[in-house]
C-alpha cells in the first residue's frame, strides 16, 4: 500500500462536493421536516389540534418512504430529480433524493423533541391568552430547541452516510471517489483516505451538535 | 365576580363518561379569596379550568363579570384568559427563557407593548414579588419559592382581575408555603384582585381564604364564610379534612377515656370573645367545674378563634351555658351526659339530634 500518488486535489474536490451535498440536504430536510414534524405534533392523539385521521394519513406516507432502503430510493426517484433539478447527476442530481430520504427521519425527530415539553407549560402559556401558533413558536419550539439541535445532528451524520451512498448512482463526493478508486481500481489508500476523512467528519459533526445542545440547555 | 351555573363535565373513559363534576353552582365574589378544596380526586383542578376554559363545560354555564363565557373562541377566549391570571403547582415556567423573560412573555403575547414598556412593567412586577435581583436568572436557578414568586409575577402581568391558584404552595415546603401565601394576600388587599385559591389543606384555607367550598366527588358538599366551614363543618368531607389540619390528626380517643360525667358542650369563641377570660370567669360564678377534653386555638385568616369540647359538671351548669351565650360564645350541647363512641376507632360524627354534631 503506498500513499504517495494519491491525488490529493481529487479527495479535496471530493470533500468538498461532500460538504456542499450534506449542507445542501441538511438546510433543505430542515425546512421541510420541521413544518411535517410540528403538523405531526399538533394532529398528535392528545395535543393542541388533534387530528387522528390527518395524524394517520401523514403517519402513513412518511412510514411508507422510511421504510424504502435509501438506496433503492436513489433509483426509484431518478426520473422524478430529473423532472425537479434537471438532472440526476452530480451533487444538484442528488440533493432531492437525499432531502426527500432524510426529511421524514427528522421530522420524527421533531415530533418526539416537541412532545417532550411539558405540558404544563402549553397549559400556562394558552391560560396567559396565547394563540395556538404563539404557543408554538415562543414556547414550545424555544424550549425543544436543544432536542432538535440534537434531532439535528443525528440528521447530519445521516446525511454523510447517505452522500456516500449517493456516489454510488454518480452523486460525487468522498463515496463516489471510495468506490471509483478504491473498489473499481483497487486503489485500497484512496478508499482508507476517503473513510478516515469521513469519520473525521462525523465526529466533529457530532462534536459541534453537542456543544450547541448544551449551549441552548436551560434544563 | 364570577358564576357557576349547574356545571357538569364529563370525560370520556374507557366504558363510558366519567363524570367529574356534576352540578357545580359556585359564586365568587368581587376582591374576595375564595378557596376550593377537595381531597385528590374531587374535581377541583378540573372547576378551576373551567373557570379560563381550559376545560369546557360539558353543560352549564360559566359566567365571568355578568357575561357568560362558556361558548367563546377565538380572540374574544384570548382577552378572557388575559384577565385571569393563573398559578400553577409545578410552576410551569418557560425554561429556556429568563425570569424577566418569563414574566415579559404574556405582554409579549398582546402586541400591545413596546419593549421599553415591558422592561418598565417587568421590573416593577418582580419588585413586588421580592425578585428584582434575579431577573437574568434562569427558572432552573431558583428554589421553589423563587419559581412560585415568577409564576405570581407572569399570572399579574396583564392586570388581570382574577388570580386563578391551583395547589400552588403544593409544591413548597411549610416556611416557603407561608410566605407565598402572605405574598397572595398582599395582593389580594393592594391591587383588589380576586383569588380563587385550589388546594387540599384546610390549614391553607383557614389562614388565607375568607370563604369556602368544599368539592367531594365532583359536588359542592359545604361552602361558606371559612369561619363557619372551618369550626363547624357538617359534611363528612370536610370533617376529615378539617381533622386532616389538626396536630393529632383529631383523633379524640381522650375523650372516651375521661369518662366525663358532666355535660359535653363544644364552646367556639371567635373574634373579640377569644381575646376575653371568659371560660373561667363564668364556670365560677356558676358554680361550675370545666375539664377540656378536646381543643384547638388560632387564627382564620386575622380573626382569632378558639375551640374547646368541654365537660361542664357542678351546680349550675345551665346557668353556666346560658352566661357562655351572653358573652358571645357559640355553645353546642350534646344530648347525653357521656359522648359514647370507640375508643380505639377515629372518632365519627357525633350525629344526635339537636346537638353538637362534630367533634374536632
Amino acid at each position: 500500500m503506498s500513499f504517495e500518488n494519491l491525488y490529493w486535489s481529487d479527495i479535496f474536490a471530493a470533500l468538498s462536493q461532500t460538504l456542499a451535498m450534506v449542507g445542501g440536504a441538511l438546510s433543505l430536510t430542515v425546512l421541510l421536516g420541521l413544518p411535517l414534524g410540528i403538523l405531526l405534533y399538533l394532529t398528535g392523539r392528545q395535543q393542541i389540534f388533534s387530528q387522528p385521521f390527518a395524524y394517520g394519513g401523514l403517519s402513513f406516507v412518511l412510514n411508507i418512504i422510511r421504510s424504502v432502503p435509501f438506496i433503492i430510493m436513489l433509483i426509484v426517484l431518478m426520473p422524478v430529480t430529473v423532472i425537479v433539478t434537471g438532472t440526476s447527476l452530480g451533487i444538484r442530481g442528488v440533493i432531492f433524493p437525499l432531502v426527500i430520504g432524510t426529511a421524514p427521519f427528522f421530522a420524527r425527530l421533531v415530533e418526539t423533541a416537541l412532545r417532550e415539553v411539558d405540558r404544563g407549560i402549553i397549559e400556562a402559556s394558552q391560560a396567559m391568552g396565547a394563540s395556538t401558533a404563539q404557543t408554538i413558536f415562543r414556547a414550545v419550539l424555544p424550549e425543544a430547541l436543544p432536542s432538535l439541535l440534537a434531532a439535528v445532528t443525528v440528521t447530519a451524520i445521516v446525511l454523510v452516510d447517505y452522500t456516500a451512498m449517493s456516489g454510488a448512482i454518480g452523486g460525487g463526493g468522498l463515496g463516489d471517489l471510495a468506490i471509483r478508486y478504491g473498489y473499481h481500481r483497487f486503489q485500497t489508500e484512496i478508499m482508507l483516505v476517503c473513510v478516515v476523512i469521513l469519520i473525521v467528519f462525523v465526529q466533529l459533526i457530532q462534536a459541534a451538535g453537542n456543544r450547541l445542545v448544551s449551549h441552548f440547555s436551560r434544563k | 365576580m364570577i358564576t357557576l351555573e349547574n356545571i357538569r363535565k364529563d370525560f370520556p373513559g374507557k366504558t363510558g363518561a366519567i363524570t367529574a363534576l356534576d352540578g357545580i353552582n359556585l359564586s365568587i365574589a368581587r376582591g374576595e379569596i375564595f378557596g376550593i378544596i377537595g381531597s385528590s380526586g374531587a374535581g377541583k383542578s378540573t372547576l378551576v379550568r373551567l373557570i379560563n376554559l381550559l376545560e369546557r363545560p360539558t353543560g352549564g354555564e360559566v359566567i365571568v363579570d355578568g357575561e357568560p363565557v362558556t361558548s367563546f373562541k377565538g380572540q374574544p377566549l384570548r382577552d378572557l384568559r388575559r384577565k385571569i391570571g393563573m398559578v400553577f403547582q409545578h410552576f410551569n415556567l418557560l425554561s429556556a427563557r429568563t425570569v424577566f423573560g418569563n414574566v415579559a412573555y404574556p405582554l409579549e403575547l398582546t402586541g400591545e407593548y413596546g419593549r421599553i414598556e415591558i422592561a418598565a412593567k417587568v421590573e416593577t412586577l418582580l419588585a413586588r414579588v421580592g425578585l428584582k435581583d434575579h431577573a437574568q436568572k434562569y427558572p432552573r436557578q431558583l428554589s421553589g419559592g423563587q419559581k412560585q414568586r415568577v409564576g405570581i409575577a407572569r399570572a399579574l402581568a396583564c392586570e388581570p382581575d382574577v388570580l386563578l391558584c391551583d395547589e400552588a404552595t403544593s409544591a413548597l415546603d411549610p416556611q416557603t408555603t407561608g410566605s407565598v401565601l402572605e405574598l397572595l394576600q398582599q395582593i389580594n388587599r393592594d391591587l383588589g384582585v380576586t383569588i380563587v385559591l385550589i388546594t387540599h389543606e384546610m390549614d391553607i384555607v383557614r389562614r388565607t381564604c375568607d370563604r369556602v367550598a368544599v368539592l367531594d366527588h365532583g359536588r359542592v358538599v359545604e361552602s361558606g364564610p371559612v369561619t363557619q366551614v372551618f369550626l363547624h363543618p357538617q359534611h363528612e368531607a370536610t370533617l376529615k379534612l378539617v381533622r386532616e389540619a389538626e396536630p393529632d390528626g383529631g383523633l379524640l380517643g381522650n375523650i372516651a377515656a375521661v369518662g366525663a360525667s358532666g355535660r359535653t358542650v363544644r364552646l367556639t369563641f371567635l373574634g373579640e370573645t377569644a381575646r376575653k377570660p371568659l371560660l373561667g370567669r363564668i364556670a365560677r360564678e356558676n358554680g361550675a367545674d370545666y375539664q377540656i377534653l378536646a381543643g384547638r386555638v388560632g387564627n382564620i385568616r386575622d380573626t382569632p378563634y378558639a375551640q374547646f369540647t368541654v365537660s361542664l359538671s357542678g351546680t349550675d351548669v345551665a346557668g353556666a351555658i346560658a352566661g357562655l351565650r351572653s358573652g358571645g360564645v357559640t355553645v353546642e350541647v350534646h344530648g347525653d351526659d357521656v359522648v359514647e363512641h370507640s375508643s380505639v376507632t377515629p372518632l365519627p360524627a357525633l350525629q344526635r339530634g339537636g346537638g353538637l354534631r362534630h367533634v374536632v
